[in-house]
Protein backbone atom coordinates (compact mmCIF):
# COMPACT_ATOMS: atom_id res chain seq x y z
CA UNK A 1 0.00 0.00 0.00
CA UNK A 2 1.30 3.44 -0.99
CA UNK A 3 0.00 6.87 -0.05
CA UNK A 4 -0.04 10.42 -1.40
CA UNK A 5 0.37 13.53 0.72
CA UNK A 6 -3.29 14.22 -0.18
CA UNK A 7 -4.29 11.13 1.85
CA UNK A 8 -5.13 8.82 -1.03
CA UNK A 9 -3.88 5.26 -1.07
CA UNK A 10 -2.87 3.10 -4.03
CA UNK A 11 -2.96 -0.67 -3.64
CA UNK A 12 -1.00 -2.31 -6.47
CA UNK A 13 -1.89 -5.68 -8.00
CA UNK A 14 0.00 -6.28 -11.25
CA UNK A 15 -0.54 -3.16 -13.38
CA UNK A 16 -3.80 -2.23 -11.64
CA UNK A 17 -3.93 0.26 -8.79
CA UNK A 18 -6.92 0.35 -6.43
CA UNK A 19 -7.43 3.85 -5.10
CA UNK A 20 -9.31 5.24 -2.14
CA UNK A 21 -8.78 7.55 0.81
CA UNK A 22 -6.94 6.71 4.01
CA UNK A 23 -8.45 6.02 7.41
CA UNK A 24 -7.06 9.37 8.52
CA UNK A 25 -8.76 11.17 5.59
CA UNK A 26 -12.18 9.62 6.16
CA UNK A 27 -11.96 10.60 9.80
CA UNK A 28 -11.10 14.19 8.86
CA UNK A 29 -13.92 14.43 6.29
CA UNK A 30 -16.61 13.04 8.59
CA UNK A 31 -19.85 11.51 7.38
CA UNK A 32 -19.60 10.91 3.64
CA UNK A 33 -22.93 11.25 1.84
CA UNK A 34 -21.96 11.09 -1.83
CA UNK A 35 -19.05 10.09 -4.02
CA UNK A 36 -18.90 11.33 -7.59
CA UNK A 37 -17.14 8.53 -9.44
CA UNK A 38 -15.11 8.82 -12.66
CA UNK A 39 -16.17 7.09 -15.89
CA UNK A 40 -14.77 3.68 -16.69
CA UNK A 41 -12.50 3.87 -19.74
CA UNK A 42 -11.51 7.48 -19.20
CA UNK A 43 -7.82 8.26 -18.88
CA UNK A 44 -6.31 10.65 -16.37
CA UNK A 45 -2.90 12.16 -15.80
CA UNK A 46 -1.41 12.31 -12.38
CA UNK A 47 -2.84 15.33 -10.52
CA UNK A 48 -6.09 15.56 -12.53
CA UNK A 49 -9.30 15.95 -10.57
CA UNK A 50 -10.78 12.47 -10.77
CA UNK A 51 -13.57 12.17 -8.18
CA UNK A 52 -15.39 14.25 -5.59
CA UNK A 53 -16.20 13.16 -2.06
CA UNK A 54 -19.04 14.99 -0.38
CA UNK A 55 -19.46 15.00 3.37
CA UNK A 56 -22.36 16.66 5.18
CA UNK A 57 -20.26 19.80 5.48
CA UNK A 58 -18.28 20.13 2.25
CA UNK A 59 -17.15 18.76 -1.10
CA UNK A 60 -13.54 17.55 -1.42
CA UNK A 61 -11.83 16.82 -4.72
CA UNK A 62 -9.80 13.69 -5.24
CA UNK A 63 -6.81 14.01 -7.57
CA UNK A 64 -5.36 11.13 -9.59
CA UNK A 65 -2.36 9.88 -7.60
CA UNK A 66 -1.02 8.14 -10.72
CA UNK A 67 -1.71 8.32 -14.46
CA UNK A 68 -3.77 5.69 -16.23
CA UNK A 69 -7.15 4.46 -17.47
CA UNK A 70 -10.10 3.77 -15.17
CA UNK A 71 -10.89 0.05 -15.32
CA UNK A 72 -13.49 -0.21 -12.58
CA UNK A 73 -15.43 1.98 -10.15
CA UNK A 74 -16.97 0.97 -6.84
CA UNK A 75 -20.66 1.13 -7.70
CA UNK A 76 -21.55 0.11 -4.14
CA UNK A 77 -20.72 3.70 -3.18
CA UNK A 78 -23.75 4.94 -5.15
CA UNK A 79 -25.93 3.02 -2.71
CA UNK A 80 -23.81 3.29 0.43
CA UNK A 81 -21.20 6.07 0.31
CA UNK A 82 -20.64 5.65 4.05
CA UNK A 83 -18.53 2.58 3.18
CA UNK A 84 -15.74 5.09 2.69
CA UNK A 85 -16.09 5.91 6.40
CA UNK A 86 -16.58 2.42 7.73
CA UNK A 87 -14.07 0.60 5.53
CA UNK A 88 -11.92 3.13 3.64
CA UNK A 89 -9.07 0.82 2.73
CA UNK A 90 -11.20 -2.21 1.87
CA UNK A 91 -14.93 -2.09 0.97
CA UNK A 92 -14.80 1.67 0.55
CA UNK A 93 -12.29 1.67 -2.32
CA UNK A 94 -13.23 4.23 -4.99
CA UNK A 95 -11.80 3.26 -8.38
CA UNK A 96 -9.24 1.03 -10.10
CA UNK A 97 -6.80 2.39 -12.62
CA UNK A 98 -4.52 0.68 -15.16
CA UNK A 99 -1.12 2.28 -14.69
CA UNK A 100 0.35 4.04 -17.68
CA UNK A 101 3.56 5.03 -15.94
CA UNK A 102 4.66 2.63 -13.20
CA UNK A 103 7.61 4.85 -12.26
CA UNK A 104 5.14 7.31 -10.71
CA UNK A 105 4.71 4.81 -7.88
CA UNK A 106 8.20 5.65 -6.68
CA UNK A 107 7.03 9.15 -5.81
CA UNK A 108 4.41 7.85 -3.39
CA UNK A 109 4.93 7.30 0.34
CA UNK A 110 5.12 3.91 1.96
CA UNK A 111 3.09 3.23 5.10
CA UNK A 112 5.83 4.35 7.43
CA UNK A 113 6.42 7.64 5.61
CA UNK A 114 2.67 8.27 5.47
CA UNK A 115 2.29 7.57 9.19
CA UNK A 116 4.90 10.22 9.96
CA UNK A 117 3.29 12.58 7.39
CA UNK A 118 -0.02 12.56 9.31
CA UNK A 119 1.85 12.69 12.60
CA UNK B 1 -12.51 37.95 12.14
CA UNK B 2 -8.93 39.04 12.44
CA UNK B 3 -6.51 36.10 12.47
CA UNK B 4 -4.31 37.77 15.03
CA UNK B 5 -7.18 37.95 17.41
CA UNK B 6 -7.20 35.27 20.07
CA UNK B 7 -10.15 32.91 19.68
CA UNK B 8 -12.49 33.01 22.64
CA UNK B 9 -13.03 29.81 24.58
CA UNK B 10 -16.45 29.21 26.11
CA UNK B 11 -16.90 27.91 29.65
CA UNK B 12 -17.40 24.41 28.23
CA UNK B 13 -14.18 24.35 26.21
CA UNK B 14 -12.44 21.66 28.29
CA UNK B 15 -15.61 19.57 28.38
CA UNK B 16 -15.87 19.70 24.58
CA UNK B 17 -12.29 18.50 24.25
CA UNK B 18 -12.94 15.76 26.81
CA UNK B 19 -15.85 14.60 24.63
CA UNK B 20 -13.62 14.37 21.56
CA UNK B 21 -14.82 17.57 19.89
CA UNK B 22 -13.24 18.86 16.71
CA UNK B 23 -12.99 22.60 17.34
CA UNK B 24 -13.31 25.32 14.70
CA UNK B 25 -13.15 29.09 14.57
CA UNK B 26 -16.74 30.30 14.50
CA UNK B 27 -17.56 33.98 14.93
CA UNK B 28 -14.29 34.47 16.80
CA UNK B 29 -14.99 31.59 19.18
CA UNK B 30 -13.45 28.18 19.37
CA UNK B 31 -16.49 25.92 19.12
CA UNK B 32 -17.14 22.23 18.37
CA UNK B 33 -18.10 21.49 14.76
CA UNK B 34 -18.66 17.86 15.69
CA UNK B 35 -17.80 15.23 18.28
CA UNK B 36 -17.92 11.78 16.66
CA UNK B 37 -20.27 12.27 13.72
CA UNK B 38 -22.48 15.07 12.42
CA UNK B 39 -25.06 12.60 11.12
CA UNK B 40 -25.18 10.68 14.42
CA UNK B 41 -25.56 13.95 16.35
CA UNK B 42 -28.24 15.09 13.91
CA UNK B 43 -30.24 11.89 14.27
CA UNK B 44 -29.80 11.87 18.03
CA UNK B 45 -31.34 15.36 18.16
CA UNK B 46 -34.34 14.18 16.13
CA UNK B 47 -34.82 11.11 18.33
CA UNK B 48 -33.58 11.98 21.82
CA UNK B 49 -32.06 15.23 23.13
CA UNK B 50 -28.83 17.05 22.29
CA UNK B 51 -26.90 19.70 24.14
CA UNK B 52 -25.44 22.56 22.08
CA UNK B 53 -23.04 25.21 23.35
CA UNK B 54 -24.16 28.43 21.65
CA UNK B 55 -22.43 30.80 24.04
CA UNK B 56 -21.01 32.75 21.08
CA UNK B 57 -24.43 34.28 20.51
CA UNK B 58 -24.97 37.84 21.66
CA UNK B 59 -27.17 38.38 24.69
CA UNK B 60 -28.18 42.02 24.91
CA UNK B 61 -30.33 43.76 27.51
CA UNK B 62 -32.14 47.03 27.00
CA UNK B 63 -34.09 48.68 29.76
CA UNK B 64 -35.85 51.71 31.11
CA UNK B 65 -38.26 52.45 33.96
CA UNK B 66 -41.26 50.87 32.27
CA UNK B 67 -41.97 48.33 29.59
CA UNK B 68 -43.95 50.65 27.31
CA UNK B 69 -41.00 53.06 26.98
CA UNK B 70 -38.50 50.30 26.21
CA UNK B 71 -40.88 48.58 23.79
CA UNK B 72 -41.65 51.82 21.93
CA UNK B 73 -37.97 52.65 21.64
CA UNK B 74 -37.25 49.20 20.20
CA UNK B 75 -40.20 49.42 17.83
CA UNK B 76 -38.61 52.53 16.33
CA UNK B 77 -35.78 50.23 15.25
CA UNK B 78 -37.21 46.82 14.44
CA UNK B 79 -40.38 45.85 12.54
CA UNK B 80 -41.87 43.45 15.11
CA UNK B 81 -44.79 44.26 17.30
CA UNK B 82 -43.14 44.56 20.73
CA UNK B 83 -45.67 46.54 22.73
CA UNK B 84 -48.16 43.64 22.57
CA UNK B 85 -45.72 41.16 24.11
CA UNK B 86 -46.89 39.70 27.39
CA UNK B 87 -44.40 38.90 30.13
CA UNK B 88 -42.55 35.73 29.25
CA UNK B 89 -43.32 35.96 25.52
CA UNK B 90 -40.71 35.86 22.75
CA UNK B 91 -40.74 37.09 19.19
CA UNK B 92 -38.56 36.59 16.12
CA UNK B 93 -37.57 39.66 14.12
CA UNK B 94 -34.82 41.39 12.17
CA UNK B 95 -32.63 44.45 12.23
CA UNK B 96 -33.00 46.28 8.93
CA UNK B 97 -31.01 48.93 7.15
CA UNK B 98 -32.63 51.94 5.46
CA UNK B 99 -33.08 49.89 2.28
CA UNK B 100 -35.00 47.20 4.15
CA UNK B 101 -32.00 44.82 3.90
CA UNK B 102 -31.43 42.46 6.80
CA UNK B 103 -28.57 43.40 9.13
CA UNK B 104 -29.31 40.42 11.39
CA UNK B 105 -32.12 38.29 12.72
CA UNK B 106 -32.86 38.18 16.41
CA UNK B 107 -35.14 37.01 19.18
CA UNK B 108 -36.83 39.48 21.51
CA UNK B 109 -38.04 38.40 24.96
CA UNK B 110 -40.18 40.34 27.38
CA UNK B 111 -39.03 38.80 30.66
CA UNK B 112 -41.27 37.81 33.54
CA UNK B 113 -40.95 39.55 36.91
CA UNK B 114 -38.88 36.56 38.04
CA UNK B 115 -36.37 37.23 35.26
CA UNK B 116 -35.98 41.01 35.36
CA UNK B 117 -37.67 44.30 36.17
CA UNK B 118 -40.57 45.11 33.90
CA UNK B 119 -38.83 47.78 31.83
CA UNK B 120 -36.34 45.19 30.56
CA UNK B 121 -36.19 43.46 27.17
CA UNK B 122 -33.79 40.63 26.28
CA UNK B 123 -32.39 40.43 22.77
CA UNK B 124 -30.42 37.49 21.38
CA UNK B 125 -28.47 38.07 18.16
CA UNK B 126 -25.99 36.09 16.05
CA UNK B 127 -22.43 35.71 17.31
CA UNK B 128 -20.66 36.94 14.19
CA UNK B 129 -22.72 40.13 14.05
CA UNK B 130 -23.18 40.91 17.73
CA UNK B 131 -20.72 43.80 18.03
CA UNK B 132 -22.19 45.60 15.01
CA UNK B 133 -25.73 44.84 16.14
CA UNK B 134 -25.05 46.28 19.58
CA UNK B 135 -23.66 49.45 18.07
CA UNK B 136 -26.56 49.75 15.66
CA UNK B 137 -29.19 49.30 18.36
CA UNK B 138 -27.41 51.65 20.72
CA UNK B 139 -27.13 54.39 18.08
CA UNK B 140 -30.80 54.15 17.30
CA UNK B 141 -32.20 53.90 20.81
CA UNK B 142 -33.50 57.00 22.53
CA UNK B 143 -31.17 58.29 25.24
CA UNK B 144 -33.22 57.20 28.24
CA UNK B 145 -32.95 53.51 27.29
CA UNK B 146 -29.96 51.69 28.75
CA UNK B 147 -28.25 49.00 26.72
CA UNK B 148 -25.69 46.43 27.81
CA UNK B 149 -24.17 43.11 26.81
CA UNK B 150 -24.54 40.11 29.09
CA UNK B 151 -20.78 39.66 29.11
CA UNK B 152 -20.58 36.82 31.59
CA UNK B 153 -23.39 34.60 30.41
CA UNK B 154 -23.33 31.31 28.56
CA UNK B 155 -26.09 30.00 26.34
CA UNK B 156 -26.84 26.30 26.12
CA UNK B 157 -29.52 24.70 23.97
CA UNK B 158 -31.17 21.41 24.86
CA UNK B 159 -33.02 20.24 21.77
CA UNK B 160 -35.02 17.18 20.83
CA UNK B 161 -38.22 15.26 21.60
CA UNK B 162 -36.82 14.13 24.98
CA UNK B 163 -35.66 17.61 26.04
CA UNK B 164 -38.85 18.36 27.98
CA UNK B 165 -38.87 15.12 29.94
CA UNK B 166 -35.18 15.55 30.78
CA UNK B 167 -35.60 19.12 32.03
CA UNK B 168 -38.75 18.32 33.96
CA UNK B 169 -36.66 16.10 36.26
CA UNK B 170 -34.97 19.27 37.53
CA UNK B 171 -37.56 22.01 37.24
CA UNK B 172 -41.34 22.38 37.10
CA UNK B 173 -40.92 25.24 34.63
CA UNK B 174 -41.26 22.91 31.66
CA UNK B 175 -45.01 22.39 32.00
CA UNK B 176 -45.55 26.17 32.19
CA UNK B 177 -43.74 27.00 28.96
CA UNK B 178 -45.00 26.68 25.40
CA UNK B 179 -42.99 27.37 22.25
CA UNK B 180 -41.55 30.92 22.33
CA UNK B 181 -42.11 31.47 26.04
CA UNK B 182 -39.50 32.17 28.68
CA UNK B 183 -39.12 32.23 32.46
CA UNK B 184 -36.59 31.97 35.28
CA UNK B 185 -35.94 28.78 37.18
CA UNK B 186 -33.20 27.01 39.05
CA UNK B 187 -31.71 23.66 38.19
CA UNK B 188 -29.70 22.04 40.99
CA UNK B 189 -29.49 25.50 42.61
CA UNK B 190 -28.20 27.08 39.38
CA UNK B 191 -30.15 30.15 38.38
CA UNK B 192 -31.20 30.07 34.73
CA UNK B 193 -33.38 31.85 32.24
CA UNK B 194 -35.09 29.18 30.20
CA UNK B 195 -36.83 29.71 26.88
CA UNK B 196 -38.77 27.09 24.96
CA UNK B 197 -37.12 27.81 21.65
CA UNK B 198 -34.26 26.71 19.44
CA UNK B 199 -32.82 26.29 15.98
CA UNK B 200 -33.46 22.64 15.18
CA UNK B 201 -37.20 22.40 14.48
CA UNK B 202 -37.56 20.21 17.56
CA UNK B 203 -39.14 20.96 20.89
CA UNK B 204 -36.41 22.26 23.12
CA UNK B 205 -35.00 24.90 25.39
CA UNK B 206 -32.37 27.60 25.38
CA UNK B 207 -30.79 28.16 28.75
CA UNK B 208 -29.03 31.39 29.63
CA UNK B 209 -26.92 31.25 32.77
CA UNK B 210 -23.80 32.66 34.37
CA UNK B 211 -20.54 31.46 32.83
CA UNK B 212 -19.39 30.13 36.20
CA UNK B 213 -22.36 27.72 36.34
CA UNK B 214 -22.32 26.54 32.72
CA UNK B 215 -19.96 23.61 33.20
CA UNK B 216 -21.95 22.27 36.15
CA UNK B 217 -25.26 22.50 34.30
CA UNK B 218 -23.83 20.89 31.15
CA UNK B 219 -22.59 17.95 33.23
CA UNK B 220 -25.95 17.60 34.98
CA UNK B 221 -27.74 17.44 31.63
CA UNK B 222 -25.17 15.16 29.95
CA UNK B 223 -25.55 12.74 32.86
CA UNK B 224 -29.11 12.07 31.75
CA UNK B 225 -29.27 8.97 29.52
CA UNK B 226 -31.09 10.74 26.64
CA UNK B 227 -28.63 13.64 26.35
CA UNK B 228 -25.52 13.82 24.15
CA UNK B 229 -23.45 16.75 22.93
CA UNK B 230 -24.05 17.96 19.38
CA UNK B 231 -21.90 20.41 17.44
CA UNK B 232 -22.29 23.21 14.93
CA UNK B 233 -22.32 20.76 12.01
CA UNK B 234 -25.50 19.09 13.24
CA UNK B 235 -26.92 22.47 14.20
CA UNK B 236 -26.59 23.55 10.56
CA UNK B 237 -28.12 20.43 9.01
CA UNK B 238 -30.93 20.46 11.59
CA UNK B 239 -31.85 24.10 10.95
CA UNK B 240 -31.77 23.46 7.22
CA UNK B 241 -34.21 20.53 7.52
CA UNK B 242 -36.34 22.82 9.68
CA UNK B 243 -36.34 25.44 6.90
CA UNK B 244 -34.74 28.06 9.14
CA UNK B 245 -32.58 30.84 7.68
CA UNK B 246 -28.93 31.28 8.56
CA UNK B 247 -27.72 34.86 8.61
CA UNK B 248 -24.91 35.62 6.17
CA UNK B 249 -26.06 32.78 3.94
CA UNK B 250 -29.84 32.76 3.39
CA UNK B 251 -30.15 36.42 4.21
CA UNK B 252 -27.93 39.47 4.19
CA UNK B 253 -28.02 43.23 3.85
CA UNK B 254 -29.13 42.99 0.21
CA UNK B 255 -32.18 40.90 1.06
CA UNK B 256 -35.39 42.11 2.71
CA UNK B 257 -37.59 39.95 5.00
CA UNK B 258 -40.36 39.61 2.40
CA UNK B 259 -37.98 38.16 -0.19
CA UNK B 260 -36.44 35.99 2.54
CA UNK B 261 -39.91 34.49 3.19
CA UNK B 262 -39.83 35.64 6.82
CA UNK B 263 -42.62 38.19 6.60
CA UNK B 264 -43.66 37.02 10.10
CA UNK B 265 -40.67 39.03 11.34
CA UNK B 266 -42.77 42.11 10.58
CA UNK B 267 -45.77 42.69 12.87
CA UNK B 268 -49.18 42.75 11.14
CA UNK B 269 -50.06 46.26 12.27
CA UNK B 270 -46.57 47.48 11.45
CA UNK B 271 -46.93 46.35 7.83
CA UNK B 272 -49.54 49.09 7.57
CA UNK B 273 -48.15 51.74 9.93
CA UNK B 274 -44.39 51.40 9.51
CA UNK B 275 -42.39 53.42 12.01
CA UNK B 276 -39.20 51.28 11.98
CA UNK B 277 -35.85 51.58 10.23
CA UNK B 278 -36.29 50.62 6.58
CA UNK B 279 -40.05 51.24 6.69
CA UNK B 280 -40.23 53.11 3.39
CA UNK B 281 -38.70 50.32 1.39
CA UNK B 282 -40.53 47.56 3.27
CA UNK B 283 -43.96 49.17 2.81
CA UNK B 284 -43.14 49.64 -0.87
CA UNK B 285 -42.20 45.98 -1.28
CA UNK B 286 -45.33 44.92 0.59
CA UNK B 287 -47.35 47.00 -1.88
CA UNK B 288 -45.56 46.01 -5.08
CA UNK B 289 -44.55 42.49 -4.07
CA UNK B 290 -41.01 41.13 -3.80
CA UNK B 291 -39.07 40.42 -6.99
CA UNK B 292 -37.47 37.26 -5.66
CA UNK B 293 -38.22 34.74 -2.98
CA UNK B 294 -36.41 32.23 -0.78
CA UNK B 295 -37.62 28.72 -1.57
CA UNK B 296 -36.86 25.18 -0.47
CA UNK B 297 -35.70 22.64 -3.07
CA UNK B 298 -35.31 18.87 -2.90
CA UNK B 299 -32.91 17.50 -5.52
CA UNK B 300 -32.79 14.09 -7.17
CA UNK B 301 -30.02 11.63 -6.40
CA UNK B 302 -27.59 12.03 -3.52
CA UNK B 303 -25.26 14.84 -4.58
CA UNK B 304 -25.54 17.85 -2.25
CA UNK B 305 -26.28 21.16 -3.97
CA UNK B 306 -24.55 23.78 -1.87
CA UNK B 307 -24.28 27.53 -1.36
CA UNK B 308 -23.25 29.30 -4.54
CA UNK B 309 -24.70 26.77 -7.01
CA UNK B 310 -26.59 28.44 -9.85
CA UNK B 311 -30.24 27.78 -10.65
CA UNK B 312 -31.05 27.83 -14.36
CA UNK B 313 -34.09 27.86 -16.65
CA UNK B 314 -34.81 25.47 -19.53
CA UNK B 315 -32.41 27.38 -21.79
CA UNK B 316 -29.64 27.24 -19.22
CA UNK B 317 -29.90 30.92 -18.29
CA UNK B 318 -29.05 31.72 -14.70
CA UNK B 319 -32.22 32.74 -12.86
CA UNK B 320 -31.33 32.12 -9.22
CA UNK B 321 -28.86 30.72 -6.74
CA UNK B 322 -28.52 28.42 -3.76
CA UNK B 323 -27.77 29.95 -0.36
CA UNK B 324 -27.51 26.77 1.78
CA UNK B 325 -27.64 23.09 0.98
CA UNK B 326 -26.75 19.73 2.40
CA UNK B 327 -27.70 16.07 2.31
CA UNK B 328 -30.67 15.63 4.65
CA UNK B 329 -29.95 12.81 7.10
CA UNK B 330 -33.68 12.35 7.73
CA UNK B 331 -34.98 12.50 4.15
CA UNK B 332 -31.82 10.90 2.68
CA UNK B 333 -32.03 13.44 -0.13
CA UNK B 334 -30.19 16.64 -1.01
CA UNK B 335 -32.08 19.66 0.35
CA UNK B 336 -31.33 23.31 -0.27
CA UNK B 337 -32.60 26.86 0.06
CA UNK B 338 -32.17 29.44 -2.62
CA UNK B 339 -33.56 32.49 -4.32
CA UNK B 340 -35.69 32.53 -7.47
CA UNK B 341 -37.75 35.19 -9.27
CA UNK B 342 -41.30 35.23 -7.86
CA UNK B 343 -42.76 33.82 -11.08
CA UNK B 344 -40.45 30.81 -10.87
CA UNK B 345 -40.85 30.25 -7.15
CA UNK B 346 -44.12 28.31 -7.02
CA UNK B 347 -44.30 25.13 -4.93
CA UNK B 348 -44.10 21.90 -6.97
CA UNK B 349 -42.33 23.44 -9.97
CA UNK B 350 -39.20 21.84 -11.31
CA UNK B 351 -35.88 23.61 -11.15
CA UNK B 352 -32.37 22.78 -12.30
CA UNK B 353 -29.14 23.54 -10.49
CA UNK B 354 -25.60 23.42 -11.88
CA UNK B 355 -23.00 21.61 -9.81
CA UNK B 356 -19.49 21.16 -11.23
CA UNK B 357 -20.89 21.86 -14.72
CA UNK B 358 -23.53 19.15 -14.39
CA UNK B 359 -27.28 19.64 -14.26
CA UNK B 360 -29.13 18.43 -11.17
CA UNK B 361 -32.91 18.35 -11.24
CA UNK B 362 -35.00 19.32 -8.28
CA UNK B 363 -38.43 20.41 -7.21
CA UNK B 364 -39.50 23.44 -5.21
CA UNK B 365 -41.17 22.25 -2.01
CA UNK B 366 -42.87 23.77 0.98
CA UNK B 367 -40.63 24.22 3.99
CA UNK B 368 -39.88 22.90 6.56
CA UNK B 369 -38.36 19.89 4.81
CA UNK B 370 -38.85 17.87 8.01
CA UNK B 371 -41.99 18.64 10.03
CA UNK B 372 -41.23 20.69 13.10
CA UNK B 373 -42.07 19.45 16.52
CA UNK B 374 -42.63 22.62 18.54
CA UNK B 375 -44.66 22.38 21.72
CA UNK B 376 -47.62 24.70 21.37
CA UNK B 377 -49.71 23.17 24.17
CA UNK B 378 -50.87 25.05 27.26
Amino acid sequence: MKYTSEHEYVKIEGDIGTIGISEHAQNQLGDIVFVELPEVGKSFSKGDEIAVIESVKAASELYAPISGIITQINEQLDIDPALVNSSPEDKGWIFKIKLSNASELDELMDEEAYASHIG
Amino acid sequence: MNNNQQLIKTSLYDLHIEHGARMVDFAGYELPIQYKSIVAEHNHTREQASLFDVSHMGQIIIKSEDFASTAKALEKIIPANIIDLKQGEMRYSTLLNENGGIIDDLIITRPTNEQATDGTIFIVVNGATKADDFKFIKENLTKEIEISFEKHKSLLALQGPKAASVLSRFSDIVEKLSFMQSDATSIKDIECNISRSGYTGEDGFEISLNDKDALKLAKVLLDEPEVEFAGLGARDSLRLEAGLCLYGHDMNEEIDPISASIIFAIGKQRRIEGGFIGEKKILQILKDGAKQKRVGIIFEGRMPVREGAKLVDEQGNEIGYITSGTFSPILQKPIAMGYLPIKRAKISTEITAIVRNKQVNGEIVKMPFVANNYYRGN
